[in-house]
């Protein structure tokens, strides 16, 4: 994500390294239920373009429908948003970032969004390796539609009204690694820490970061039964890493006990520390990654953290080989062939 | 006439000979090569300076079903299809006979001697070619033989129907000038068929070629290639597709010309993104992606693509964000007959999405306005802030036409209303969708300026763009949506009227039916003496000169290519009903392009006049037998 420096931090408000005070990175007030783990994602997004010093012109926020979609209203304010359509925001986005190759963006997208209606895109983006951060706020439910199961509700799970969903789920992470995005992690809205290193993480990535960060809704799907309820994320979320962030600009010397850390240097210079819990885990490592997942899964806990990246495959623009400026800002002397062009042209159709 | 010994017959053509108004369909299996051969024929007509046109009648299929190629010349330069068939080369076993049946009595055949067709009818002029003998002859590698057997035809038709050979050699080397081996083979097939025929037949066909002087200068080209060349020079900068005929020769000729054309000379690097993707619903989201952040963007399709497209339309127009979008008509709902052409998505399109929506339509109706049109697409996109439509069809886009070369663009683009520094200053405050101007349209901002953000929604808005689900913000953001719609009106092109003076009648007509219109309106002047006005629709909304014509005529007929009248349709929804009252519809949805004499046929009998012109036609060819039609 693009930064810049800006004016010297001043006492008293906390600035950043920009100069800007935390409130400049909000939005509007949220609409959303009060304890709404969408709510809490927001926060981690606004703290980690403070912290990062994001300027939020170079920003581009997108979503679908939902919810979780309606969150882009409530934070980065003077960066410009859409919110698109159900479940095809990852159209928008690209033909955004191939419009303005230098602009950063989030999108933001819930379970139902991606997993239901938007998968078709959803795999399509993750294939394309389309420089931006895309979060999926997970909560196994259709917030906005009141409830209903989504298509990454486990089976077993009930809903509020004693409903038994009896499909398996859409593990959106498994799909995104396999389809070849190149930063992909899972998270839970109540692990601050985490999150917020990972958000950091991915907003530095050069490729399509994929968070799927579970998200319980409060109103339809935080019951004993649920798989998505705080209680049920808290007990089960089993971290393959103790994971900190280390931005480019910082001058922070990274402690190194032989074996107990692994460092991914991110191709802005910042560097992901993943500290050794349980076992080592190597995030590079992808046939790991989907054993990993899977398995962690089949035992009903959520494995989180950094679960995969990649920094070697191309990021689309760079596919498709794009000039440095902005398309959209070409002016007509490069978009418009000469009168000589056209001579040559309607010469070939003689 | 039946076939005749050449050894008895003089090489004079023959008396009372028809020139430079004749078709020639080609019956072959798809898959079989004859597009070579049929380009050469349309080509080489061309080159001697006879208006010429060209009609692809192809199957849904990669090979092995039936397909004709229709090829009329005509000195007076019409190039509607036309409904008989003056000449027919059968290659096609399986349609061989059925095709024989449907000729005008006094046609020709040239057909596949194995085929046996004399038999069939007394009052045609058959001309048997061993094709396989022929070919064996001159191609000695068996497997090649598919790609130049149909060029024999050529030469027959060039002996037969004064094509001249030199034309011919001259088109053939154009067509294959990058594959000499092809050249040097499909040359001397040609020779072959020549020589066969002036060998074999001796007395030429009642119809004939002569060199005329009307093609100088001018190009030939298919629609699609020539939209292409209109958005390149519209300087359009992200592209998405998804494949479907007949849309996708526009944006594959798209990318051989930004290939070309729009690579950066000191970098190397693309100022173009073209994206194939995943399915229409991703392309148009695409577009409006790229459109919203300022970047002229497009994607064409076909109906079944703009039904997928419904939903983003809809966000396009509501939180007015600019899109281009061709449609290139086919035939039909649902798949259809995909390979067939039809004016069927109008009011599908005009009204594309739920909710109260209206879509701005070009209607182009010639290479010239596949180009212009292509630009004042963008134009009015940026402009209005909303997607417009551009609605060609399979005939246009995946037919060859003649043209008059196009023009350079003398006009810079219009970009519309973007919010700059001074304009601000200007106006002292910005709200997103505030009516400043009068006109409907808003100012938009662009994200990486230093502009103020703004949040796009397809949800309720006020004027600042701010979420809203007030009656009040709501109705009064449609009523200026309307305004805008109404300053459409005064942007898009103006139709091209030719009223006659003392004409009661009036036909409108839009797109590819203009040639038949054009045909058309001659037949019923000199056929039945009525006198018709014209207005050629390029655009929806309409302009004022709709009800203008409407008053000037007792009755006006409105033709369109499909069943359910859908132009007057939108006609009736703005229209008063003293006006709808004069209004009445010819129709035609077949698959094929319309032809002047269905017009016709059909005015004359809404007049009460078809019996007159009957009479008319039996005394102007006393001898003609009663076979015919289609
Ligand atoms: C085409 C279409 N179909 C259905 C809907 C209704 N709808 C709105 S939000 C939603 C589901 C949202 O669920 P999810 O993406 O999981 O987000 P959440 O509300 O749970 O955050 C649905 C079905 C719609 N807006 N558009
Ligand atoms: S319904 Fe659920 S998802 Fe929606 S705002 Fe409330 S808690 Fe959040």
């Amino acid at each position: 994500m693009t930064t810049s420096t800006g004016a010297a931090p001043s006492p008293g408000r906390k600035l950043n390294r920009i100069g800007l005070d935390v409130s400049q990175y909000r939005g509007g007030k949220t609409t959303l239920c009060a304890g709404c783990g969408h709510n809490a994602i927001s926060e981690r997004i606004i703290e980690a373009c403070f912290d990062l010093g994001v300027d939020a012109k170079k920003v581009l926020k997108l979503s679908g429908i939902g919810c979780s979609s309606k969150s882009p209203a409530y934070f980065l304010s003077q960066s410009h948003g859409f919110n698109s359509v159900h479940g095809r925001m990852p159209s928008v986005a690209t033909g955004a970032l191939l419009a303005n190759k230098t602009m950063a963006a989030i999108g933001i997208s819930g379970d139902g969004d991606t997993g239901a209606i938007g998968i078709g895109q959803f795999v399509h983006l993750m294939r394309r390796n389309l420089p931006m951060v895309y979060i999926i706020e997970d909560n196994g439910c259709y917030g906005l539609t009141k409830g209903q199961f989504s298509p990454t509700a486990d089976v077993g799970s009930t809903l509020k009204n004693g409903v038994v969903n009896d499909l398996p789920p859409i593990d959106t992470c498994i799909m995104a690694i396999e389809l070849g995005a190149t930063f992909v992690a899972r998270s839970f809205s109540g692990d601050k820490k985490q999150l917020s290193a990972l958000l950091k993480a991915a907003m530095s990535h050069k490729g399509t970061a994929m968070l799927d960060v579970l998200s319980p809704c409060v109103t339809f799907n935080d019951h004993e039964g649920s798989t998505k309820s705080y209680s049920y994320v808290k007990d089960h979320e089993e971290p393959l890493a103790d994971l900190s962030f280390v931005p480019y600009f910082e001058d922070i010397a990274i402690e190194h006990e032989e074996g107990t850390t692994r460092e991914v240097v991110l191709h802005d210079g910042s560097t992901i520390v993943l500290r050794k819990l349980d076992h080592d885990y190597d995030p590079t490592n992808k046939a790991e990654a989907l054993r990993v997942v899977r398995e962690t899964a089949g035992r009903g806990e959520y494995a989180t953290g950094l679960l995969f990246i990649d920094q070697h495959k191309r990021d689309f623009c760079t596919t498709l080989n794009l000039v440095d400026e902005p398309l959209a800002a070409l002016p007509v002397e490069r978009t418009r062939p000469s009168r000589a062009v056209l001579e040559l042209l309607m010469d070939h159709q003689r | 006439m039946a076939t005749t010994d050449p050894a008895l017959q003089p090489t004079a053509p023959t008396t009372g000979r028809t020139i430079n108004e004749f078709s020639i369909q080609v019956a072959t299996v798809n898959g079989s090569g004859s597009q070579t051969a049929n380009l050469i024929l349309i080509r080489s007509l061309f080159q001697m300076g006879i208006p010429v046109s060209g009609k692809n009648l192809f199957p849904s299929n990669i090979a092995g079903l039936p397909t004709w190629y229709t090829i009329r010349a005509n000195k007076h330069g019409y190039v509607a299809r036309k409904k008989e068939i003056d000449f027919l080369v059968a290659m096609n076993a399986e349609t061989a006979r059925e095709d024989v049946q449907t000729l005008e009595p006094g046609a020709g055949v040239v057909y596949d001697e194995p085929l046996n067709l004399k038999a069939l009818r007394p009052d045609l002029s058959f001309y048997p070619v061993p094709f396989d003998k022929l070919v064996a002859a001159v191609c000695p590698d068996a497997k090649l033989r598919r790609l130049v057997r149909n060029t024999i035809y050529d030469g027959v038709l060039s002996y037969l129907l004064d094509i001249e050979l030199g034309e011919m050699e001259k088109a053939l080397t154009k067509q294959l000038a990058k594959k000499q081996k092809a050249l040097v083979l499909n040359m001397a097939a040609l020779k072959a068929g020549f020589d066969y025929a002036e060998a074999t037949f001796g007395q030429k066909a009642s119809f004939g070629a002569e060199r005329m002087n009307t093609t100088a200068g001018k190009i030939l080209i298919e629609g699609n290639q020539a939209a292409a060349i209109g958005c390149l020079m519209a300087g359009v900068t992200v592209v998405a597709w998804y494949p479907i005929t007949p849309s996708s020769s526009l944006c594959e000729s798209l990318i051989d010309l930004m290939r070309k054309y729009r690579i950066d000379k000191a970098t190397g690097k693309a100022t173009f993104a073209i994206v194939q993707a995943e399915d229409e619903i991703a392309a148009v989201g695409m577009v409006i992606g790229a459109s919203w952040v300022g970047a002229r963007a497009m994607t064409s399709t076909s109906g079944p693509g703009i039904s997928l497209m419904g939903e983003f339309t809809g966000l396009g127009y509501y939180a007015e964000v600019p899109a281009v979008i061709f449609d290139i008509q086919r035939v039909g709902p649902s798949t259809g007959l995909p390979t067939r052409t039809a004016q069927g998505d109008l009011l599908s399109t005009a009204l594309l999405s739920h909710g109260d929506t209206r879509h701005p339509m070009l209607l182009p109706s010639s290479m010239r306005e596949c180009y212009s049109m292509a630009m004042d697409a963008f134009d009015l996109s940026e402009r209005l802030q909303t997607p417009v439509f551009v609605m060609s069809d399979l005939d246009l886009g995946m037919n060859i036409w003649m043209s008059e070369p196009f023009p350079y663009p003398e006009q810079p683009l219009d970009r519309g209303k973007v919010l700059d520094k001074a304009t601000l200053e200007r106006l002292g405050a910005w709200g997103r969708y505030k009516d400043v101007d009068g006109d409907g349209i808003p100012w938009r901002t662009l994200p990486d300026t230093d502009m103020p953000a703004y949040f796009t929604r397809g949800s309720g808005h006020n004027e600042m763009g701010q979420y809203s689900e007030r009656g009040d913000d709501y109705q009064r953001n449609l009523d200026r949506l309307a305004r805008k719609f109404d300053t459409a009106r005064t942007l898009v092109p103006k139709p091209e009227v030719d009223v006659v003076a003392d004409a009661r009648i009036g036909l409108i007509a839009f797109g590819t039916t203009h040639w038949a219109i054009v045909e058309g309106r001659d037949q019923l002047w000199q056929e039945a003496g009525l006198a018709t006005s014209y207005l050629r629709l390029k655009a929806y909304p309409f302009t004022d000169d709709l009800a203008a014509f409407i008053d000037r005529h007792d009755r006006v007929y409105v033709v369109e290519q499909n069943r359910d009248a859908q132009m007057v349709a939108l006609m009736r929804m703005e229209l008063d009903p003293v006006r709808i009252a004069k209004v009445r519809s010819v129709l035609h949805y077949s698959g094929l392009p319309i032809d002047a004499r269905s017009i016709t046929d059909a005015v004359l009998a809404q007049e009460g006049l078809a019996v007159a012109r009957a009479a008319a036609r039996a005394a102007d060819a006393p001898n003609a037998a009663g076979v015919g039609g289609e």
